[in-house]
């Protein structure tokens, strides 16, 4: 907000908004991220992370509020912005014609890289996603994985300070997942970068220093993860019944607990969980198939925050993604 | 940020710097360097691109030959039409040069560049570069062909025609790209050039003389402006040829408007006007857009 601080940020949002025709996509939102911080925008399709991440990358004009990145404003100061960024995209942008070493090349030439540091800065961010190797081969014959990692080293080709990652493991296999967050770990050490990524992987999301948490184009939580679990502060429970209606009606006569329908049964919030369950038992009065005790997860927190879980927010989104988010709750329940 | 404190070997930390006029001379080279390294890579397409203008000049005009021979004075219809075949293969491959944008808007690359901190305009020019140099390259294998068709090797001949197709692909490409600015989808580009490009073509007069038309087809074709291209590469073939002074007034009369034989140089500037206006449009449409 002041120029004391914005050096020391990296990022600082006021009152963003971003309309299409009737549409308001993103609603006002406010935050600022810290130098050399992972920040992430956690929410379902639809939410408004891209489009607040593309108004920041000044690839969309925002229909109200400021915002700056690197110190410089999104809108009046369009090329600086760009000259500190790094970005990421959802979808490919790579020149598959080309080779690695091609593509590099052409995003240094066009960022106006000095010439004597464009190869060792190459091999440097070539090396980090271990594609050295693969430098001459044309993108096309690239696994997705492989594409992916090559996109994060481009990004880094001209040492920006800010490094936007918009779903930057969406798509690929847990391996190859878990390789692009040790880049994104040994960045941090590395690197004096910041990092701001969206995603919708409630177990990436805990790789961040602090979560923005989305819906419906308005951040509804902000916080470090841990934080914002010892908000949900107790424990989940998931129990599976015959009727599940009757046994939610159950649950707020016998104990006053509110409960929701959600991830195939009834889904509620207690203190010492697992102290809780024998009472359960005793008092619902109503045959129970299954229960589940969890700590809270991020998911936890998103349906604490919107009263709904972050799938049943996208209704229909891919399968993949869905067979996913059923890993991190299985995953949760041990 | 602190300076550099990493050891050598460490961290290689680089710099953006402000943009310059230098840093957009840079932009425009890497972009048009991109498409000479796509076109090299893209055997098929050289090849591809080369079969349309091989046939009308082989099979269409040797074809023709046994209906014209009377009324060319002598002359080969092959050695005619190959002026015309020269800006044709020129045509073709600049239009698929500018569909390259269309394509780099689906697959994805267009956005690396948009958000570069360069200007639209160094990306649209190095673009319309890259374009009108890959078809004179392509023009280059036509150009091998002038024996063929009992045309001299004249090296200033050839020099001429390499300028009037560098010419002729740079007003096309521009073409090419002020459509692609406002049409996304590649099957709709295509099908807009054909619309657009085949007509200009056989009204140029690649085919046929331009004087003694009827009266509609003249009308049509001092409009296109492709004839002005057809023109000059015609009377810089003729000029080497060796035929009657009757057989080169019926086969090449020059294009004149109310009289007046419009002089080739005035022809090629027309073109290249053309071409820079159709460029500064593009330029302006694509830096609108977000």
């Amino acid at each position: 907000m002041t120029t004391v601080t914005s050096s020391t940020r990296a990022v600082d949002v006021r009152d963003l908004r971003k309309s299409f025709d009737e549409v308001e996509a993103v609603r006002g939102v406010s935050f600022d991220v810290a130098a050399g911080e992972v920040f992430g925008f956690l929410g379902p399709n639809g939410a408004g992370k891209t489009t607040t991440i593309n108004m920041l990358c000044t690839l969309a004009k925002p229909t109200g509020g400021t915002a700056l990145v690197a110190g410089h404003d999104i809108v009046r100061a369009r090329d600086d912005v760009r000259r500190h960024i790094g970005l990421v995209f959802q979808d490919p942008t790579l020149d598959g014609y080309m080779t690695a070493e091609q593509n590099l090349r052409l995003h240094a030439e066009l960022y106006g890289v000095e010439s004597a540091l464009v190869a060792p800065r190459m091999r440097q961010v070539l090396e980090m996603v271990g594609l050295w190797e693969r430098r001459k081969v044309p993108v096309n014959t690239f696994s997705g994985g492989m594409r992916r990692r090559l996109e994060i080293a481009r990004g880094l080709m001209h040492s920006p300070r800010v490094l936007f990652l918009d779903e930057p493991t969406i798509g690929l296999d847990p391996q190859t997942r878990a390789s692009i967050w040790s880049y994104i770990a040994q960045l941090k050490e590395s690197e004096e970068i910041t990092i701001f990524m969206t995603t919708h992987y409630m177990d990436e999301a805990e790789f961040c220093d602090r979560i923005a948490i989305m819906d419906s184009g308005k951040i509804v939580a902000l916080d470090t993860p841990a934080a914002l679990k010892a908000a949900v502060g107790a424990d989940r429970v998931r129990i599976q019944t015959d009727d599940d209606a009757s046994a939610a009606a159950a649950l707020r006569e016998a104990f006053a607990l509110e409960s929701q329908l959600a991830d195939g049964g009834v889904v509620f919030f207690v203190e010492s969980g697992e102290e809780f369950v024998p009472r359960l038992f005793a008092e619902l009065g109503q045959p129970i198939r299954s229960v589940s005790v969890s700590r809270p997860t991020l998911d936890d927190v998103f349906m604490s925050f919107t009263g709904k879980t972050i799938r049943d927010a996208e209704e229909s989104g891919g399968r993949s993604r869905n067979r996913r988010m059923m890993q991190v709750m299985a995953g949760g329940r041990r | 940020m602190s300076a550099a404190t990493a050891a050598p070997g460490e961290v290689v930390r680089v710099r953006v710097p402000p943009r310059t006029f230098r840093s957009e001379l840079r932009a425009i080279k890497v972009v048009w360097g991109r498409e000479l390294i796509r076109f090299r890579s893209d055997r098929m397409r050289i090849l591809t691109s080369l079969i349309q203008p091989l046939l009308f000049l082989f099979v269409l005009g040797s074809g023709l030959q046994q209906l014209a021979t009377a009324s060319t004075g002598g002359v080969d219809l092959k050695t005619f039409i190959y002026p015309g075949i020269l800006c044709m293969s020129v045509m073709f491959t600049a239009m698929f040069s500018a569909a390259s944008i269309v394509w780099d808007r689906e697959f994805g690359f267009m956005r690396e560049m948009m958000v570069a901190p360069v200007r639209r305009s160094s990306i649209v020019i190095g673009k319309c570069l890259g374009g009108a140099t890959v078809a004179s390259l392509q023009g280059v294998i036509l150009i091998a062909l002038a024996g063929a068709v009992h045309v001299p090797y004249d090296p200033l001949m050839i020099l001429g025609i390499f300028g009037l197709q560098l010419l002729l692909a740079f007003s096309v490409t521009a073409f090419g790209i002020m459509v692609a600015a406002r049409i996304t989808q590649m099957q709709s580009f295509m099908a807009v050039m054909q619309m657009v490009v085949t007509p200009m073509y056989f009204l140029a007069g690649a085919f046929f003389p331009v004087a003694a038309l009827p009266a509609w087809l003249t009308v049509l074709n001092r409009l296109d402006p492709l004839t002005y291209a057809v023109d000059p590469m015609r009377r810089l073939v003729f000029s080497q040829l060796d035929i009657s002074a009757s057989a080169r007034r019926v086969l090449d009369p020059g294009v004149s408007l109310w009289g007046w034989r419009v002089p080739a140089g005035l022809e090629a500037l027309f073109v290249l006007a053309l071409g820079l206006a159709m460029l500064a449009i593009a330029i302006v449409e694509f830096s609108s857009t977000e």
